[in-house]
């Protein structure tokens, strides 16, 4: 081994990109990232960024970067979505459409990666973080640094998946990378280490994010609020955080154990040496299938709260919603076989198997039936989480029927892996998951910026969306049916599927115009601020806690914790209005002060993904140590908070009704 | 009146889109929809019973949320409010109690189905039953006729009304063996051995993939499944026996080579064994110079 083998790992000159398409993304992307950083620099907008964001512990600056690092992922992984409609549109027969097989396969592979671990994984963290602490009456999470170094190792992952533009190759094996065409034997470039390594620091960041969220929900409510009296998105987000504490880890061995097939030669999956494929699938269905539910949960928590809102009634079969929850959770973890039925397990395992999925049909439902007698004798305000919410009921109960199917083993035998299965999961994710976070966001936007989306641009978006949705993925059931398989960089003529591909393609495109109106929502909304200013604190007639501090909330949240008695705490205390508003009683508390450890950790962690990707050990180790180093220097440091008096509190909560006075 | 106008467009509009749609779908050839041996069929009306149960529930979840979003909408003053009703024993039991009913049912046919289905299960037949024994290879499939002798690449011949007794594992990374028409799909790996038994209805040829992506060549990786008539097979193994090329240990090594879109070829000879020796191949102890080249002590096991 010489020299700059040693200093250089795998690393050389080839690993810049040669193939066309590869090199316009590096070359786009990188152009993208200066121009950033110049504008950044002629705004003179470093110091803000690093002082007022990077360094932030407040759950609702780290919170809105999820959001923005997810909405940015969203366009990238949608790039993709383009790419791949393009290229089944067109190669047909001796055509090769637009890429070669590798780099189309290097492309869906991300785009599952993305769209699943950096946009809803961070899209569904990023609501977490804003709401949750507001909505249990809290003014911070329980572990205010830990909750920035996840984020950042959300962000290392999210450079790491995207440095394959630039440096090397991605993973062409599909977003899970089942062996042994993931094993070096069949996959002897850089790209499923980039899968492993960019999967494995933002997993750990989801699993510390998971133990924070779930001791800030049991420890930090405010007085009053039993567990039973808690909001319901909270419910769904207490479950969803136990899951991810069962699951993740699941991921993070299966990932380690990979990577050691890969680069010492070990044989945990591998099809000779005693190595077992089959155990991978097995462990990585083990986290998978709980992952599904992991960011389907809060989004019907989501939902909860926006149609109880909307249709100013209370949630209809709150105990039964708390129940269906528990149930979900719990069956979630013993179902994963059902995406291998095809095995060749014996029957009595697929029945099993079979017979617990269809069985989680029965709390979903019941909760689309409570969704629904909420909404009965209510006073529906069709505002766009509204829309979004119609949309999902439509997909989202078609897509469990879907789900019903593909759990017979008998009829999975003759769907599995086609593109019916492809449409099946994505009209869960995108109804149930996606437009559940638009509509959180859209619900939750005023409290965190102190203005109202436009609605009217929201309400656009989720009607493209919708409609554009049922032209994507209903060929993609029928192309299913028809025998078409998953994954095809091309395909015959004589199969009949052009036209189908390409309905799918403009349903794409729709959805397209979906994400368009979404950016002229901001952007006009944005523009409008002042005049969309929410000077009540309380623009939708709200229930929760959430709604009783002013709009955006206080990095504090709150000024004096309230005390909770009932379920809607808010709402009833609007119904019976209190004789005078009492002179609220401020007393001093501490909040933690900045830093910019989590960013340095996220940092060193980019170079421990690197230098194992590449086999630049030094830097992998060394940057390891840098971590452990960091950690110790940070948590021997007993200056880490400051105390806001109350006289200071006092000051800031005229300066908030002033604002609101004047607003 | 402005907004039931908008409303009736709205849902004229869907129907019309429905309606186009379903006839577009009704000229089209749906494999699994149109199912051609007992499996196939089987599975096909497995999915039609489970389509009707579950539109029991999603028919009237459909109507329920047009009817309650409509009724219920903030400007119709007529419709009742009842902003503190929570809770109702009797509704919830309901909506509890009626998909507990129906999965209850679907278990049922979901147990018994699935043993019936069972992949590994043998056809019971009068007719005395074919194997054929399957290597899915990078990136083409390999058929071997363990009882003539002969083996194929990427073309498959039995006779109609026939059980076949597909054994299947893979000299590649996993795949999926899957005939749309007649029924499927398993997966194809390494050092195991799974099954599958089908048996066609009607002459024709079928069309048979791959379902799981297995590498650069994956999309090519097709297959014709012909079922024949018991006299026309009988010609087409005389015409294979005929091929010049034989199935040797350096043929097959020639043959497990990467190729994309390998033409139909014939073997009149195949060597004894060989299909136990690729599935055993990757149960023989690593050897150390093997590290993930299979190719070495693959030679090792073959001798």
């Amino acid at each position: 081994m010489n020299l700059l083998e040693i200093i250089l790992g795998k690393l050389s000159i080839d690993a810049l990109p040669h193939e066309s398409v590869t090199l316009g993304a590096g070359i786009g992307m990188t152009l993208g990232l200066l121009g950033l950083i110049g504008f950044v620099t002629y705004k003179k907008r470093w110091t803000w960024l690093w002082k007022e964001w990077f360094t932030s512990l407040d759950p609702k600056k780290i919170g809105t970067m999820y959001l923005i690092v997810g909405g940015l992922m969203m366009l990238r992984g949608f790039a993709d979505v383009i790419m791949m409609r393009l290229q089944q549109a067109l190669a047909v027969g001796d055509s090769t459409g637009l890429f070669p097989a590798d780099t189309f396969q290097q492309v869906f592979s991300a785009h599952g990666t993305i769209m699943i671990f950096f946009v809803a994984m961070g899209l569904m963290f990023g609501i977490i973080n804003l709401v949750i602490p507001l909505q249990i009456g809290a003014r911070d999470v329980a572990f205010p640094f830990l909750n920035s170094v996840s984020f950042w190792l959300f962000v290392a992952g999210m450079v790491l998946i995207n440095m394959p533009m630039v440096l090397g190759e991605f993973s062409a094996a599909g977003w899970l990378a089942y062996p042994p065409l993931s094993e070096l034997e069949f996959s002897p470039g850089v790209g499923v280490d980039y899968w492993i390594w960019c999967l494995q620091i933002a997993g750990i960041g989801s699993l510390l994010s998971g133990v924070n969220f779930l001791v800030t929900i049991i420890k930090m409510r405010a007085p009053g609020m039993r567990l039973m009296k808690m909001p319901i998105f909270s419910w769904s987000v207490l479950v969803t955080m136990v899951m991810v504490i069962f699951a993740f880890p699941i991921l993070t061995v299966t990932l380690t154990l990979l990577y050691l097939d890969r680069t010492m030669g070990m044989h945990f999956f591998t099809a000779d040496g005693g190595g077992n494929m089959m155990m991978y699938v097995n462990l990585i269905w083990a986290w998978g299938h709980p992952e599904v539910y992991i960011l389907v949960l809060p989004a019907f928590g989501i939902f909860s709260e926006v149609v109880a809102t909307f249709s100013r009634k209370r949630l209809f079969g709150y105990v039964s919603m708390v129940w269906a929850l528990f149930a979900i959770a719990f069956f979630s973890f013993i179902v994963w076989l059902h995406h291998f039925f095809t095995m060749g397990a014996g029957a009595g395992v697929n029945a099993f198997f079979g017979i617990m999925t269809m069985i989680i049909g029965i709390p979903t439902g019941v909760k689309i039936f409570n969704w629904l007698f909420t909404m009965f004798r209510g006073r529906i305000a069709f505002t766009s989480p509204m829309i979004w919410f119609m949309g999902f009921v439509f997909l989202f109960t078609l897509g469990g029927m879907t789900g019903v199917m593909l759990a017979v083993p008998g009829i999975d035998y003759q769907v599995h892996n086609s593109l019916f299965l492809v449409a099946h999961f994505h009209t869960m994710i995108i109804s149930g998951v996606v437009f559940g976070f638009f509509a959180g966001i859209t619900y939750w936007f005023p409290k965190i910026f102190g203005f109202t989306l436009h609605d009217g641009w929201g309400k656009i978006a989720a009607w493209l969306w919708s409609v554009g949705f049922v032209l994507a993925f209903g060929p993609l059931f029928v192309l299913g049916l028809m025998g078409a398989t998953r994954r095809l960089n091309h395909y015959d003529e004589s199969t009949g599927w052009q036209t189908l591909f390409i309905v799918a393609g403009v349903g794409a495109a729709i959805i397209g115009l979906g994400v368009l109106a979404q950016l002229i929502q901001i952007f006009v909304s944005v523009k409008a601020r002042h005049a969309r200013r929410d000077t009540t604190g309380d623009p939708w007639n709200g229930r929760t806690l959430e709604w009783s501090t002013v709009s955006p909330a206080p990095h504090y949240n709150y000024a004096v914790i309230p005390t909770v008695s009932e379920r809607d705490p808010f709402w009833e205390a609007k119904q019976r209005p209190s004789a005078a508003a009492k002179h609220p009683l401020y007393t001093d508390f501490t909040m933690p002060k900045n830093t910019g450890v989590g960013v340095i950790i996220g940092a060193l962690s980019i170079a421990v993904g690197f230098g194992a990707v590449w086999h630049i050990w030094w830097l992998a180790i060394a940057a390891t140590l840098a971590i452990i180093i960091t950690l110790i220097i940070r948590l021997s440091d007993d200056e880490t908070e400051y105390t806001i008096t109350a006289a200071e509190i006092e000051q800031l909560e005229i300066q908030h009704s002033h604002k609101e006075h004047h607003a | 009146m402005h907004k039931k106008l908008r409303l009736a467009l709205i849902i004229l509009l869907a129907a019309s889109f429905i309606g186009v749609a379903a006839w577009y779908i009704s000229t089209l050839p749906i494999a699994v929809l149109n199912p051609q041996g007992i499996i196939a069929t089987k599975q096909y009306n497995l999915l039609v019973f489970t389509t009707l149960l579950g539109l029991v529930v999603v028919i009237p979840v459909f109507i329920m949320a047009i009817v309650i979003a409509w009724r219920y909408r903030e400007g119709n003053h007529k419709a009742r409010y009842t902003p503190d009703v929570s809770t109702n024993k009797l509704a919830e039991t309901i909506w509890w109690g009626i998909p507990i009913v129906l999965i209850l049912i679907l278990s049922i046919v979901t147990w018994t189905s699935t043993h019936d289905l069972d992949p590994h299960k043998p056809l019971v037949s009068d007719v005395p039953a074919i194997n054929i024994q399957v290597v899915a290879l990078d990136w083409k499939w390999l058929f071997i006729y363990p009882d003539q002798g002969i083996a194929t690449v990427n073309f498959v011949q039995f006779p109609v009304n026939t059980p076949v007794n597909f054994s299947i594992t893979a000299d590649a990374p996993m795949n999926s063996f899957w005939m749309p028409q007649l029924g499927g799909q398993i997966y194809a790996m390494a050092g195991m051995t799974t099954q599958l038994h089908i048996s066609a209805d009607a002459p024709g040829d079928y069309r048979g993939v791959s379902a799981n992506i297995s590498g650069e060549g994956f999309a090519d990786m097709k297959f014709t499944a012909r079922a024949s008539s018991q006299t026309e097979f009988t010609q087409w193994l005389k015409t294979a026996k005929a091929a010049p090329q034989h199935l040797d240990t350096t043929a097959y090594e020639a043959l497990r080579q990467q190729s994309i879109a390998n033409p139909v070829a014939y073997y009149s000879h195949t060597e004894r064994g060989l299909y136990d020796t690729i599935v055993m191949k990757y149960m023989m102890p690593a050897s150390e110079d093997s590290e993930s080249t299979g190719m070495q002590h693959q030679h090792e096991g073959m001798h």
